[in-house]
């Protein structure tokens, strides 16, 4: 069963139809990437899913559940988490606080900050506990909003371009660290503009394009299709299919 | 032993001022000074920092809803009204006798938090944030102080409690505690201040675990970005309205206190100046701390008083230069800058030694 199902799903804004009829399915434990031109509904596809827009018409389900209706905390509260494009993280708090605030409900406090020492490791920001979250490296900012979207031990990961402002390197290690969290059993749904970062870590890749799913399969499925290198050049065949 | 450790470590935390034996040893030392004041001075100064007291109350609420958790309030005198008629038209009715006054004072307070139940559910349920919410809060207030402003017929009145107009209401009981061998009346001066800074020293104090505790952390984690407070599976509306509700119970409490003091409430508490002017003390002292926005308003209080000597409307003004000053030289406010500018230089001594 998949974990996360979007149905028939649409979204108008006035006449703007942004999200025009998607379907899509994502198998628990797979790493899925989101590409597509600019103002291919990308983003708004992800705002759906997070309840931040309710849709026009179409159903979202997720672990099977339907979730169409419920507010965004809710889905949190199911499994989902998500990091989002600019770092969303507690500029004037440290950046130990930003983890305790993400994880005071999710452990017992006798346990809490030896688990958010272990997270502060695994991002590699052990030594800046005590600096405040908004004087940290960008880099370092996308790494503790994605400790904090992990910390909640979601089902679901949802990633809104992850590697946004950051070096080939930092890309890279971002690359690896997905995968360890991958291989513990977590779903991850990114949309991604660094081509590299998707052919690292992509499984499965959907293109998304003037708000329809315009192509779906690997990697090297959707880069030898000459369809989708049309659109990112902006000569779109008349008649998309999937 | 470890018990007390506890409640001290409660005390303390990333989001207030303050903290080990030094911070705790100082705050005994200004109690201590507080205690023993009276002994030192006449009724009539003693009584003239009670109605200091009174006002903090509403500034520390309004420090948890605007400088804890982002939501400016701008009609925080709504509740103060409202809490301040309510006592009067409770114990006007009902009398002074088997302690009444003092289950007026909770009813009066809780009438005003019932207020803020409703108000805020409206407010943060559909999701009105920044400007528009202290547009709707200043609004309230002000179509309180004008209806209240109105009611100066004969026909306007609630058992035996004429509302008065713009007159106000006046002659309820004072603060009235049983005793055997006769009621303590809390008017004379004295007693009064010890009653309210006992209460004063409690609401700190409860602020200060609050504000460290795990809501506190999703207030400010609300004010620094809502959107990723929700989406760490926070219900934020339902902190908001929290928040909301206990600093509008505090301004309630800020009016009981002050209409006990003077037996007397008009309409003009919520008018235009007196909604504008807790937002003066709050900002000035320092809205993100409870111990700043305490320290800052008795400061500008008194300050204020002393310069409506030269007359009220140029205290005024000064008050909104002053205003205008704090929110551009030192936008935390002055005590917190002050506060932290002093942490710094001894953090920098003990670092080099």
């Amino acid at each position: 069963m998949a974990i996360l199902e979007a149905r028939a799903l649409n979204k108008h804004f006035g006449g703007l139809h942004v999200t025009n009829n998607v379907d899509l399915a994502l198998e628990p434990g797979e790493i899925h990437c989101l590409i597509g031109p600019n103002g291919a509904g990308k983003s708004t596809l992800f705002r759906l899913i997070l309840g931040e827009h309710s849709p026009s018409s179409g159903q979202i389900l997720f672990g099977g559940e339907d979730i169409t209706k419920l507010k965004s905390y809710r889905r949190i509260r199911r499994g989902m988490s998500v990091k989002f494009q600019v770092p969303g993280i507690f500029k004037a708090l440290s950046v130990r606080q930003n983890l305790e605030i993400a994880m005071q409900h999710h452990y017992p406090p006798a346990a809490l900050h030896a688990e958010i020492d272990r997270l502060l490791d695994f991002l590699k920001l052990e030594g800046e506990a005590k600096q405040l979250a908004g004087n940290l490296s960008h880099g370092q900012k996308q790494w503790l909003e994605i400790g904090m979207a992990i910390s909640l031990k979601p089902r679901l990961l949802l990633l809104d371009e992850p590697t946004a402002g950051m070096s080939p390197e930092e890309t890279h290690a971002t690359g690896i660290m997905i995968q360890r969290l991958n291989a513990d059993g977590m779903t991850v749904l990114a949309v991604e503009h660094d081509m590299a970062f998707v052919r690292q870590v992509a499984q499965k890749v959907t293109v998304l394009h003037l708000g329809q799913v315009f192509a779906q399969g690997s990697i090297d499925e959707i880069v030898a299709d000459e369809r989708v290198a049309a659109i990112y050049l902006g000569h779109a065949p008349e008649a998309a299919h999937a | 032993m470890n018990a007390l450790t506890r409640f001290f470590g409660r005390l303390e935390g990333p989001q207030t001022i303050g903290r080990g034996p030094g911070f705790w040893i100082g705050f005994l030392v200004v109690l201590a000074g507080a205690c023993l004041y009276p002994q030192f001075s006449d009724g009539y100064t003693v009584g003239n920092t009670v109605y200091f007291f009174t006002w903090v109350f509403m500034a520390l609420g309004l420090s948890l809803i605007w400088g804890y958790g982002g939501s400016l309030s701008f009609g925080q005198t709504a509740f103060f009204g409202i809490a301040g008629y309510s006592y009067g038209i409770l114990t006007i009715n009902f009398g002074a006798a088997y302690g009444f006054t003092l289950v007026a004072v909770v009813l009066a307070v809780a009438i005003a938090a019932l207020f803020a139940v409703l108000l805020g559910y409206f407010l943060f349920f559909g999701r009105i944030s920044g400007v528009f919410l202290g547009i709707v809060t200043l609004s309230i207030t002000l179509v309180l102080e004008r209806f209240m402003a109105q009611t100066a017929g004969p026909e306007w009145h609630i058992g035996k409690a004429r509302l008065n107009g713009f007159n106000g209401m006046s002659n309820m009981p004072p603060l009235t505690i049983p005793w055997p061998g006769g009621d303590i009346v809390l008017f004379p001066d004295v007693q009064l201040y010890y009653v309210v800074l006992a209460l004063l020293v409690l609401v700190y104090l409860a602020l200060r675990i609050l504000v460290n505790s795990s809501f506190g952390n999703v207030l400010v984690a609300i004010r620094e970005n809502p959107e990723r407070a929700e989406m760490l599976g926070y219900d934020i509306r339902k902190y908001q309205l929290g928040a909301f509700v206990i600093g509008a119970a505090l301004a309630g409490l800020s009016g009981v206190l002050y209409t006990t003091w003077g037996q007397y409430i008009t309409p003009s508490s919520m008018g235009m100046t007196a909604a504008a002017l807790p937002i003066v003390w709050v900002a000035v002292g320092g809205r993100s701390d409870i111990t700043s926005t305490l320290i800052g308003t008795l400061v500008v209080l008194s300050a204020f008083q002393a310069l409506t000597i030269h007359g009220s409307q140029y205290a005024l003004v000064v008050m909104g230069v002053l205003l205008v000053l704090t929110v551009l030289i030192a936008p935390r406010g002055l005590i917190l800058s002050g506060a932290s500018l002093i942490g710094r230089l001894f953090g920098k001594r003990r670092g080099d030694a």
